[in-house]
């Protein structure tokens, strides 16, 4: 039978994952914003075993919603990469410094 | 037994997916290997009866965001010796990250303090459930106006994508609409008074 500690422990792994992902790739965009959609799925791995081992559906419509702005940001990160890319002919986080942060 | 059985083939696949799609350098392959770790992910939530979600993971992420992440790489010239170099700098310290984070949450979970019994398994749900009517009930009645929010977070997505990619090019020739709608009749048209022709 598969308990709540399964899923729990399933999606620590992929967090902890999509978080070593960002430290890795730190340099190509790209994959920064695959790392954040691994990183939403882990979190979306817990509302949806939550939401089934306590019996309530509000997880799930939370997870919808989580769905529906993570496609929004993955849209809009990607038409910002494209116009960056247009701009700089790279997609290097290192050169994007002009903001001196 | 079998649910068990399938959770662990699945969770091992899913697993491997991700470490693809952190490790490998060509970001083609990452994309893939993302895509496999949505397709195994919807797998699990099936396991799970999230039936509705599990459609949902699939038709969105793997047939809309996926596929717009493919488009984009393929778009994209990148320069993958660039971005490849200072890997190891960091490996060290991503992998200290990852094993904080598997600690403190492995320690949550396997400390039994969350007040649920983690150990038990979700209770069966009745022979004639569909977890999308729930689904649907609940979301066109209590959360009604998230939805109509999500709605419009979508519709903003899209104006701002188009806007941000949008681009004039000079010298084409194009139908400038408020000219058109401010031009008056008469300035179009000359009516010429004359008198009429007979045939000769």
């Amino acid at each position: 039978m598969i308990t709540l500690g399964h899923m729990l422990t399933l999606s620590a792994i992929l967090f902890a994952l999509s978080v070593a992902g960002i430290f890795i790739n730190r340099k190509n965009v790209l994959l920064l914003l695959m790392c954040i959609e691994l990183l939403l799925l882990a979190a979306n791995f817990n509302f949806v075993a939550f939401s089934r081992y306590l019996g309530q559906l509000d997880g799930q419509i939370f997870v919808f919603f989580v769905l529906t702005v993570a496609a929004a940001e993955s849209a809009i990160g990607l038409a910002i990469l494209v116009v960056l890319f247009r701009e700089r002919r790279s997609i290097n986080v290192e050169e994007l410094d002009s903001l001196k942060g | 037994m079998l649910p068990l059985i399938l959770f662990y083939v699945f969770a091992t696949v899913l697993v491997a997916a991700a470490l693809g799609v952190i490790i490998t350098r060509n970001p083609v392959f990452a994309a893939l290997s993302l895509v496999l770790c949505f397709v195994t992910s919807a797998v699990l939530w099936l396991l799970i009866e999230a039936e509705f979600l599990a459609i949902v993971l699939v038709l969105v992420y793997v047939g809309a965001v996926m596929v717009l992440f493919l488009f984009v790489i393929m778009m994209l010239d990148i320069n993958l010796e660039e971005l490849r170099s200072g890997f190891v700098r960091y490996a060290w310290f991503g992998w200290i990250m990852a094993a904080v984070v598997v600690v403190e949450v492995a320690g949550v979970v396997l400390t039994r303090k969350l007040g649920i019994d983690v150990t038990r398994g979700a209770a069966p749900l009745p022979a004639n459930y569909s977890n999308t009517f729930a689904l649907g009930e609940a979301l066109y009645t209590r959360y009604v106006y998230a939805l109509e929010i999500a709605a419009m977070v979508l519709l903003v997505a899209m104006v701002a994508a188009i806007t941000l990619t949008l681009r004039h090019r000079r010298g084409l020739k194009v139908q400038d609409i408020d000219q058109q709608v401010a031009a008056r009749a008469s300035e179009r048209v000359r009516i010429v008074k004359m008198d009429s022709e007979t045939r000769s």
